[in-house]
């Protein structure tokens, strides 16, 4: 850099040779200096307030874009005027096929804490843990002293104590609206109402959501505001179940039985009239899903839909019905029942000894394994697969609660001709008893597939034919032989004329390798009145034990078949059906001394 | 002879001084201020009625109110712009010393009106702000040191004009009042900015004054609480700001109609630092923008002015003042649109406040007398031939 000095020596120089004041040269540059100095200063002034002036330029325009962003777009929050407004129902109701509600909302309150707002920590935590006892108040007192801001203290909370909080007088105690899932018929229908709970929770309000059964499946149709003045209505009719609950209680009381379930499904429309699954739980208080043990045993549990039980000798008038459609038999063919039915190593044994040889009518009258096997031999592997999966058994069922999609069919990995001959009598093969309910269905309405829903229906499901009408009508005669003269003589209800099958499976052990001997499933299928079925019963019990003879008992037909039938005892009236009394026998010629 | 017995005959110099002051001024700015003054009048009508029911006043008690603090200070606006800018200088350097003892008294004196922050001296009729009073001062002073720092042999006035601005924004942010610390802050940097700063410097600068506002994040719950609404407008739908952009949202283009408005019901302070949400909701967008671009006229005509000015300090006060000025409105504004954090700050002129007013009212009539025309030297320079 070349500084220009202040008193260059020339000038000065000269200036003195001159006479002059050699100072007013310094001053007259420094004053040149300084002028330049401030004109510098003041071009670069001027470049930088055109930036400023620009930047302010810039700003007001981002804060007026803004306020036109803002003015074009629909308000969202909760207005002024809102605040302490009522919520409206959010979620709609559940009735039954009837009307009557089985689940509905009911206005509660939550309470929660601003502690900047509270003017007397203390005493506020004081007065909340005495009236709610199971509220510590040095907790209380650490969080209002805290650095929270909001917390908080109750989720719902009753009338009584909404009060008493008031009396407290704390401004710093809030209250905000809160809708409640209510299920005023307590424990009936519990698995397939399922629960519900909070979900998104804001100050004002907050989301319930379905957390089981019918309430999650459907959750997005009950919390759709558009639709939340229409209830959603199922099939289910209140009266029949809450009867069904209660003989069924009795029942698997009685009978000794850890566990019941039972269906009751119209055969033309496939509405589940009645599904009840014990032991069962409340759907207002949900028990917490349990950690241990088998899942199968928590109340939470739905043995009608989630329990995939080898159901034994009810799949044997499948087997016949196929066998009659094929035309490969009649009901009066005579088969080959003598045993043991050798297969291998494996053997197929029957209860009792039958003799050499039974009517097709017979071997399920009087239940035969050997015949049944000898029958799905003729059928062979791939017409036996073929006809079960068309009626529904190799899918989940699709009855509408999350719950279905779990009772997944167990079917043999590698379906031989062995497996044929024990699918053939119900072993081999597990599947739920509502996959049982609406196979039974088909033979009962005439021989299409049903799909069971919960749903009410306008009108009957026309499916795809599974089974000629003849067939159909022919396997009934077998079913209401079965209980007029075979395994299920205690199924006989006066006026109703049951007719059904009877099965009793060993149950496997839940780690494997084999099978209890002393622990059975016990299952009666059912459909009534024989001559022109309404509806379709299954009743399944979990390890009865009938312990009034010498002996205890535990085939279907002294177990499930009583508890069934008293079940159709109680429900066909509620049913609207009307006993029909099969007309006496003619009175003959009788010849009398006189 | 005669002249000398009689004295001489009263000769005028110059011009008279309301014509001389009529062709100087800057008409636009000063047509802005009263359209801005006539819209706060409008607002007040609508959003301190709420109050006034509140406080047991006559309905339009704050308006009339309102009506008197601002024909004072146009008054005082108009009468410092006819002032010549030494004696503008003059006035403010002792205003601004009696401003900055007032502000060192509140701690004893002052009174906080419950809002947590101790800033105002009760008057009994009126209630006294001296931050507002000491900001048009402040900028002056600051002004004058920076371009005595230009002059031969002047005192280092960069630096204590720093100082100064340190002084006052620690003062300030004891109160706390980090929306006047701030401002001042924003007002001294500009100046520097035009000064002359070096660009590293103001980088610097920039940082710092980032990490202190985390640090007041930090440590002051008052201010925490503000910026969380701002991060999280979810947390708490009833805080002011979700009112606020509600009420924007509900005037849309054209308002909801004069008087129909429900935020100034909800807002506690909808006649003050919300008020633009209230001029939205009832006469919408059309009548924020129109607002919006008062209040750029004034600060980017007078930054365009000032562009010319060849006196440094007349430069750098007038700079200090519009970019102070416009600021305030923006961060008014932005607080309003969720731009900025909450904020409590008035917009001036508008917002209903006697100290504002009347402090808005010296600042700008500064501003009008800073930005007079006047001779530029631009003849001596052609003459000397240094025109450009």
């Amino acid at each position: 850099m070349i500084r220009t000095p202040l008193r260059p020596l020339a000038r000065i120089l000269e200036a003195r040779r001159n006479g002059e004041n050699p100072d007013a040269i310094e001053r007259e540059n420094i004053r040149l200096r300084h002028e330049d100095m401030r004109d510098r200063s003041r071009l670069r002034a001027e470049g930088r307030l055109l930036l400023l002036s620009v930047a302010f330029f810039g700003v007001f325009s981002v804060v007026g874009v803004r306020m036109g962003m803002l003015a074009a777009s629909e308000p969202t929050e909760p207005r002024a005027s809102a605040a302490g407004a009522r919520i409206v129902a959010q979620r709609a109701d559940i009735l039954d096929r009837k009307g009557r509600i089985l689940a509905t909302n009911l206005e509660t309150y939550a309470l929660y804490a601003q502690p900047p707002h509270m003017i007397d920590h203390r005493r506020a935590a004081t007065e909340l843990a005495r009236i709610f006892p199971d509220l510590e108040e040095e907790d209380l007192l650490e969080d209002f002293t805290g650095k929270r801001k909001f917390l908080w203290i109750r989720k719902k909370i009753s009338p009584e104590q909404r009060q008493a909080v008031h009396d407290i007088g704390e401004p710093g105690l809030l209250f905000g609206a809160r809708e409640m899932r209510l299920y005023p018929n307590g424990k009936i229908a519990a698995h397939i109402l399922g629960g519900a709970s909070f979900g998104r929770e804001g100050v004002s309000a907050a989301e319930v959501v379905g957390v089981a059964g019918i309430e999650k499946k459907y959750d997005d149709r009950l919390r759709d505001p558009a639709m939340a003045s229409q209830p959603l209505e199922l099939s289910l009719d209140l009266t029949v179940q809450a009867a069904a609950e209660q003989v069924l209680y009795g029942g698997m009381k009685l009978m000794n039985a850890k566990g019941a379930t039972a269906i009751l499904m119209d055969v033309h429309t496939g509405e589940v009239i009645s599904l009840v699954s014990l032991p069962d739980f409340d759907p207002n208080d949900r028990p917490r899903p349990a950690t241990k043990g088998f899942a199968a045993d928590s109340p939470l549990f739905n043995r009608a839909v989630q329990g995939v039980y080898e159901l034994g000798s009810t799949f044997k008038i499948f087997t016949t019905a196929q066998a009659l459609e094929l035309g490969l038999v009649n009901p009066n063919t005579m088969v080959d029942t003598k045993g043991p039915l050798r297969w291998g190593k494996h053997r197929i044994r029957d209860f009792h000894n039958y003799g050499k040889e039974l009517s097709v009518t017979d071997v399920i009258v009087k239940s035969s394994n050997i015949g049944t096997a000898r029958i799905a031999q003729m059928i062979g592997v791939g017409r036996q697969k073929e006809f079960l999966q068309s009626l529904g058994m190799f899918e989940a069922t699709p009855l509408e609660i999350v719950e279905a999609s779990g009772g997944r069919p167990l079917l043999p990995p590698k379906w031989s001709e062995l497996s044929t001959m024990t699918i053939s009598y119900g072993h081999g093969m597990s599947a739920t008893p509502l996959h049982l309910a609406s196979a039974y269905a088909t033979i009962a309405n005439g021989g299409t597939k049903v799909e069971p829903t919960l749903l009410k229906q306008a009108g009957p499901q026309y499916g795809p034919r599974v089974m000629s009408e003849a067939t159909a009508a022919r396997s009934r005669a077998m079913l209401r032989a079965v209980v007029t003269e075979g395994t299920a003589s205690f199924g006989e209800v006066e006026g109703y004329q049951v007719a059904g099958k009877t099965g009793t499976a060993d149950k496997p052990k839940e780690m494997g390798g084999g099978y209890y001997d002393d622990k059975v499933i016990a299952t009666f299928a059912s459909m009534f009145p024989a001559h022109d079925p309404k509806f379709v019963l299954v009743v399944t019990l979990d390890e009865p034990v009938e312990t009034s003879g010498d002996k205890p008992r535990r085939t279907a037909g002294w177990t499930a078949v009583p508890v069934a039938a008293e079940m159709i005892r109680r429900v066909a009236p509620l049913l609207g059906l009307r006993p029909q009394i099969e007309p006496a026998m003619m009175t003959g010629i009788t010849l009398t001394s006189n | 002879m005669t002249e000398m017995v009689y004295g001489t005959v009263p000769v005028q110099q110059g011009e008279p001084v309301l014509p001389k002051w009529w062709r100087t001024i800057d008409k636009w700015t000063m047509s802005c201020i009263l359209m801005l003054f006539g819209v706060g009048m409008l607002l007040g009508l609508a959003a301190s009625p709420p109050l006034a029911e509140k406080n047991g006043f006559e309905y339009f008690h704050y308006v009339k109110r309102q009506f008197a603090f601002g024909t004072i200070a146009l008054t005082v606006m108009m009468v410092i712009s006819m002032m010549s800018p030494v004696l503008v200088r003059r006035l403010a350097v002792l205003g601004f010393l009696g401003a900055f003892i007032a502000l060192l008294g509140l701690p004893f004196l002052g009174t906080d009106f419950g809002k947590g922050a101790v800033r105002w001296y009760s008057l009994g009729f009126a209630s006294v702000q001296p931050s507002e009073f000491l900001k048009p001062g402040f900028v002056v002073v600051a002004a004058w040191m920076m371009a005595a720092s230009q002059d031969i042999n002047g005192p280092p006035g960069r630096s204590w004009s720093f100082v100064l601005a340190v002084l006052i924004v620690g003062i300030l942010a004891l109160q706390p009042d980090f929306g006047q610390a701030s401002l001042v802050l924003f007002a001294w940097g500009v100046m520097y900015f035009v000064a002359g700063a070096p660009i590293t410097l103001l980088a610097t600068l920039a940082g710092m004054v980032a990490l202190a506002g985390s640090f007041a994040y930090s440590a002051s719950e008052h201010f925490a609480r503000r910026i969380d609404g701002f991060l999280s407008p979810d947390v708490d739908p009833r805080t002011q700001l979700g009112y606020a952009t509600n009420a924007i949202q509900e005037g849309g283009f054209f308002g909801v109609g004069v008087g129909e408005g429900q935020v100034k019901w909800s807002l506690p302070d909808a006649h003050t630092d919300f008020i633009i949400a209230v001029a939205a909701e009832e006469y919408g967008l059309i009548l924020v923008l129109f607002i919006i671009a008062l209040y750029m006229i004034v600060s980017v005509r007078s930054m365009l002015r000032l562009m010319r000015e060849r006196d440094p300090f007349i430069r750098l006060a007038g700079t200090g003042l519009a970019a102070m000025f416009g600021v305030q409105a923006v961060i008014n504004m932005g607080v309003a649109v969720r731009l900025l954090p909450a904020k409590g700050m008035t917009l001036p002129f508008v917002s209903y406040g006697g100290s504002s007013v009347i402090a808005s009212g010296i600042a700008v009539g500064m501003l009008l007398a800073f930005t007079r025309s006047r001779a530029q030297g631009e003849i001596g320079d052609i003459l000397r031939g240094r025109a450009r």
